[in-house]
């Protein structure tokens, strides 16, 4: 068997006195695509932002590519874990190339033109290339969505994470954005683990769900047996609230 | 208009004397501009850092800036200074000593606040690329803080030119301080007089500013 890209045992995260997250434990292999599905509340952004420390890790394990995680090598790790959030937070002061060029250059010390050239050609792939000297204040929400997913695969990540990145789109820019997620999983084979609450889109695109609620993981199911038939009645009655 | 007074600046060295009084003015506050945004910024960084003793003491310093009026800073440099540690510099220095600390505390503000409004979703998407701390402040939170630091920046630099009409008090030779020289001096027979020392030099410059 492969080394797993992500391993998550026994982990318990806090705020304060408030527990977050109850003893999450999964692992997710190589081209796999994991949908993060649960109620609001239920501690989806919290785990997911765990993945690549945003969150600091109080109790429990997380090993990426077989090596247990250092919280001080974070910044080293994250050049391999890709995240898109929600806000898609491009640098407002940069224009489009610049936002996907910078980290490739000052992180990862590739040429100029290097990283430009592939930004250029990724752009291209999300139907955005003629934006490229564009501020993102310029841009529609979908087109600075489309560009933050760019900005996190110009690091070449082993790992994506997605924070529900259609949350706060229009429904017609929803279906471009989620097209290229899709597109990733099926002819790029990335790993990636997605928070959304699109759950046609989940369906489609997930190989596996993990069924979050209030901090504990209630159901690790294939997705298309989750979708058909979830194990526990709380996700039954979560599928049911969502389908209307 | 036989006596519209315009003639007392032309009379003796009046222009001149005015237009040397605006120059010491203006590299008074030049001069504590300059040191004192080079201050402020070291102190606006210190503050956004995690150690509470170095925290604690430019806030205490910064209150003291700011509660303490400008007059009584000057009079303190001005006579406090050289009596307790015989520090015996010209009055225009000791302007430039005051008005120094005050802008340090005055920007050290507007630094820190500036660099905590650069929003927390900025800061994560620059450490989900790898950057490190130093890149994040380079790359992220600088030139995002830079845009939101230029009003507040821009109204203390004009607070700073205004507030050397204080220099008189403390005896510098500044613009004000010459214009009600000749003021004083020609009030009897021209009490239109401080209309052209003072509103026209005043005019010119506004003018030129706003250009």
């Amino acid at each position: 068997m492969t080394t797993p890209i992500l391993t998550v045992s026994h982990l318990n995260q806090y705020y304060g006195d408030w527990q977050a997250l109850h003893d999450i434990n999964f692992v997710i292999a190589p081209g796999e695509v994991v949908a993060l599905l649960g109620p609001s509340g239920s501690g989806k952004s919290t785990l997911i932002r765990t993945l690549n420390g945003l969150e600091p890790l109080h109790d429990g394990e997380i090993t990426f590519q077989g090596k247990p995680v250092d919280p001080k090598k974070w910044p080293e790790l994250r050049q391999k874990i890709g995240m898109v959030f929600q806000s898609y937070d491009l640098f407002p002061n940069l224009t489009v190339l610049d936002n996907i060029t910078l980290a490739p250059q000052k992180v990862q010390h590739r040429s100029r033109a290097d990283a430009e050239a592939e930004a250029r050609q990724l752009l291209e792939r999300v139907g955005l290339a003629d934006h490229a000297q564009a501020y993102p204040r310029e841009l529609s929400g979908g087109q600075q969505q489309r560009v933050a997913i760019v900005r996190a695969l110009a690091m070449h990540p082993d790992l994506m994470l997605f924070d529900e990145v259609t949350a706060s789109l229009d429904p017609e820019m929803v279906r471009g954005v989620l097209a290229i997620i899709k597109e990733l999983a099926v002819q790029d084979q990335m790993t990636m683990v997605i928070v959304t609450h699109e759950m046609n889109f989940a369906a489609q695109v997930a190989d596996r769900v993990l069924f979050l609620e209030n901090g504990r993981l209630v159901e690790t199911t294939p997705a298309k047996q989750f979708f058909a038939q979830p194990q526990s009645d709380r996700a039954a009655e979560f599928l049911t609230s969502m389908d209307f | 208009m036989a006596h519209s007074g315009i003639e007392i600046l032309w009379t003796g060295h009046n222009l001149v004397r005015l237009l040397v009084g605006l120059w010491t003015s203006v590299w008074i506050a030049g001069v504590s501009l300059i040191l004192g945004l080079l201050v402020g910024l070291l102190f606006g960084l210190a503050r956004t850092g995690k150690a509470r003793l170095v925290n604690g003491i430019l806030w205490l310093y910064l209150q003291f800036f700011r509660i303490v009026p400008t007059v009584v800073l000057l009079f303190l440099v001005y006579y406090i200074l050289p009596r307790q540690f015989n520090l015996n510099w010209p009055a225009s220095w000791m302007a430039v000593l005051a008005f120094t600390l005050w802008v340090a505390a005055e920007f050290s503000d507007v630094v820190r606040g500036a660099l905590t409004s650069v929003p927390k979703h900025q800061i994560e998407a620059g450490q989900a690329l790898g950057l490190s701390q130093g890149q994040l402040f380079w790359y992220v939170k600088l030139p995002q803080a830079w845009r939101l630091a230029l009003p507040a920046t821009v109204n203390l630099a004009t607070r700073v030119i205004k507030t050397t009409s204080l220099l008189l008090m403390i005896s510098v030779m500044d613009v004000i301080n010459i214009g009600q020289q000749i003021i004083e001096a020609n009030n009897q027979t021209h009490p239109n007089g401080v209309f052209w020392s003072m509103g026209s030099l005043c005019c010119c410059i506004s003018l030129l500013i706003i250009r």
